[in-house]
């Protein structure tokens, strides 16, 4: 199944998110990831949802959304910067630090928080930038993880 | 002007032209009953006996008139009863707006009595909804209301309220009454791409749905008919769209459709999909569904094209205007020999028979109150056998005639439309149709009719089983009856009818059905008035085509003894 990133702005009113989200649920859409923030105007807000489906679940997913009164604008994006953002703690022992922050300097991310036996890093970049660093950090253990799951801006 | 918020409710409701709302009070909404107490002389409030009655009434009351239908309710289980109701307006797509008290803000998301969270309840089975947590918000939020439901494809929007916005002043400004947001211009293209399928088709086949109704399309595609020289059928949820008595007219296509129908179908070259839905009960099979024939398929709504059969061509726009604007790009059509091919052909439609201890069929009775109202009373309808029968020997002549729960399939639908179309049609008969098992779901509402002299005509089926489910069982399930025999039931209609102030008579024999009828028309100037229709319980609704399967050769005989 192909991954679509859409772009949908709505409106900022009480309970969007649940609509937006019990609409992909109700009509057996998969979403993979969601993120949600405000926009410059208040009142409105940016979701970026990455669907997997065809081309005619993804026109479906279109034209429902649409239907919900909050929701003002949705985009198919094929043309855009898509960053995703990812906070990991890894390493078991002080032997592995030394590996973990190479593998850091490879992708520069930084280090934010220093234990005794385990380094937590945060990265932006794109989403299968993440995934390599994340695939390198495995052999030094993760002890956890939070991905933002992918915002997205076409380009002009 | 300086009002408070129930007053504010009412004022909103009286810009919108509102006449009448159903409800029921309590807690959460004695400011709005106090308002409409003292608005009484110019909005009329009529009380049922359960909130979802209300709420069938509302949704009645919509499909009769073509206004938007308003129903009230309290907090907490006032509002969960409407839940059924709006979403049986929501799968048909009916202007309904709910307005239902809730527990004042401080006592929101606490489990307050009688607190539920009807927003996030109804989310799934309304067009919007709100709540409204500032009454300076509330004008405008009751206006907002009516204008989605009645925009685009219509449906139901809940207004929640809770108790101190009712009771709280804001300055209210009158405003002129909600019009429908402006459908978004037809595509030329679109346009020029189904009349050149209609020139080119030498067997096209119009099927026309509710959309057509919705939109108030009839004569337009009485027009299209004509000049396409195409056969007819309408949907269930289409009954009325199109002059069941025209030649062009062929029956419902689907499940419970004619043999005509789908010989239309599956020898067509073209069809044409109006105000539809291409609902699975309609497609059976979809893979199969019309694969012969080019599809154009016209409605308001673009996300039910290819969600449920791949068309060749969409068009989007309100049925009305796209069908304006469709007729005048074709010219005029000639298709003599696919015409008498289906309309001419005789298809061996299948007739019922009663049996020796119960010789009345549903299909005499329905045949005898068609002839006996010239086909212009308004049907409404609970919902299996009797509904089917109902729309299939029902010949409606107008839109807005034929009143019955397609989507959800309401059982417990149709006594409370019938009070809704009766309240919004007074002039005309209004006729509920209902079979022992839906009857007893919701015959509460015949306390209503008595109470409110709303003089429908309640017509019971009785055949003391729950027909179409056992129909299935005896088809699908090897004969297991499970739980479908009511015969530990013993009710004396007659009794149950006059305990409630409603008249009730009895059909037995064959040559009861004239005089009863026409007794109860008669009684149905003045008062609401009950028939029980006894039947055999193995009178089946045929034609049939098994859920799932292809539309051909519906099945036309079911042999009790097999």
């Amino acid at each position: 199944m192909q991954e679509y990133v859409l772009s949908v702005k709505v409106a900022n009113n009480e309970g969007v998110l649940l609509r937006v989200s019990s609409l992909f649920s109700r009509r057996c859409f998969n979403i993979k990831s969601l993120n949600a923030a405000e926009t410059e105007v208040p009142e409105i807000s940016r979701l970026t949802i990455v669907v997997a489906g065809d081309l005619r679940v993804l026109e479906q997913i279109k034209n429902q959304l649409m239907k919900l009164h909050d929701v003002k604008e949705v985009k198919i994006l094929t043309d855009a910067v898509c960053r995703e953002h990812v906070i990991v703690r890894a390493g078991r022992s002080v032997e592995d630090r030394r590996g973990i922050v190479e593998v850091a300097n490879l992708f520069r991310a930084k280090s934010v928080d220093i234990a005794e036996d385990s380094i937590m890093l945060e990265l932006t970049g794109k989403p299968e930038k993440i995934d390599s660093f994340i695939s390198l950090l495995k052999p030094f253990g993760i002890v956890k993880m939070v991905r933002s799951g992918i915002s997205a801006l076409e380009r002009d | 002007m300086k009002l408070s918020g129930s007053d504010i409710i009412v004022e909103c409701l009286l810009e919108q032209g509102a006449d009448t709302i159903f409800g029921y009070p309590g807690g959460a909404v004695l400011n709005i009953y106090d308002s409409l107490y003292k608005y009484s002389d110019k909005i009329k409030h009529v009380i049922t006996c359960h909130e979802q009655g209300a709420c069938h009434a509302a949704d009645g009351y919509a499909r009769s008139t073509g206004r938007t239908g308003i129903v009230l309710a309290t907090s907490g289980p006032g509002a969960t009863n409407l839940v059924t109701g709006i979403a049986t307006a929501y799968m048909d797509s009916i202007p309904l707006v709910a307005i239902t008290g809730n527990v004042s803000c401080g006592l929101l998301g606490l489990d307050s009595f009688q607190e539920v969270d009807i927003t996030g309840i109804t989310m799934p089975i309304t067009k919007h909804n709100f709540i409204v947590k500032s009454v300076d918000e509330l004008a405008d939020t009751i206006r907002l209301a009516f204008q989605i439901a009645m925009s685009g494809r219509k449906g139901p929007v809940l207004v929640d309220v809770p108790k101190d916005i009712t009771q709280a002043f804001a300055e209210y400004t009158p405003a002129p009454a909600q019009k429908p947001i402006e459908a978004a211009p037809l595509s030329e293209d679109e346009i020029t791409a189904a009349a050149e399928l209609i020139a080119n088709a030498k067997k096209p086949y119009i099927y026309a749905g509710g959309g057509v109704i919705a939109s108030e399309a009839s004569a337009e595609l009485k027009k299209l008919a004509e000049l396409t020289d195409a056969p007819v059928s309408c949907s269930l949820m289409g009954q009325g769209a199109y002059d069941e008595t025209d030649r062009r007219y062929i029956g419902m296509l689907g499940m419970h459709g004619t043999v005509k129908a789908a010989y239309a179908l599956n020898n067509c070259d073209l069809f044409i999909g109006i105000g539809t839905r291409f609902s699975d009960r309609v497609t059976g099979d979809t893979s199969v569904f019309g694969k012969q024939a080019k599809i154009i398929h016209i409605d308001i709504d673009p996300a039910e094209f290819n969600k449920n059969i791949d068309v060749d061509v969409t068009v989007a726009g309100d049925v009305k205007a796209v069908l304006s604007a469709l007729n005048a790009k074709i010219a005029q059509q000639s298709h003599p020999e696919w015409c008498e091919e289906v309309l001419g052909g005789d298809f061996g439609e299948p007739v019922q028979e009663g049996t020796k201890e119960l010789p009345v069929t549903p299909e005499a009775v329905i045949e005898e109150l068609d002839r006996l109202t010239s086909g212009e009373a308004i049907i409404t309808t609970e919902v299996g056998q009797t509904q089917m029968w109902a729309a299939q020997y029902y010949k409606c002549r107008n839109p807005r005639s034929f009143i019955s729960s397609g989507g959800l399939g309401t059982m417990g639908y149709g006594l409370g439309a019938a009070l809704g179309a009766k309240t919004g049609n007074p002039d005309k008969t209004v006729v509920n149709m209902a079979g022992d098992g839906s009857f007893a779901m919701n015959l509460n509402e015949l306390i209503s009719a008595a109470a409110h002299g709303i003089n429908i005509i309640e017509i019971v089926m009785n055949n003391n089983v729950l027909g179409m489910v056992r129909q299935w069982q005896r088809l699908f399930y090897s004969k297991h009856f499970s739980e479908t025999t009511l015969d530990a039931r013993h009710i004396d209609y007659v009794k149950l009818g006059e305990a409630f102030g409603v008249k009730t008579f009895v059909i037995e024999k064959t040559e009861d059905i004239t005089p009863v009828l026409t007794e109860a028309l008669s009684i149905s100037k003045s008062a609401p008035v009950m028939i029980e229709v006894r039947i055999d319980r193995d009178i089946n609704v045929l034609p049939m085509i098994p859920a799932g399967k292809p539309v051909v050769n519906p099945i036309t005989s079911i042999d009790l003894e097999a």
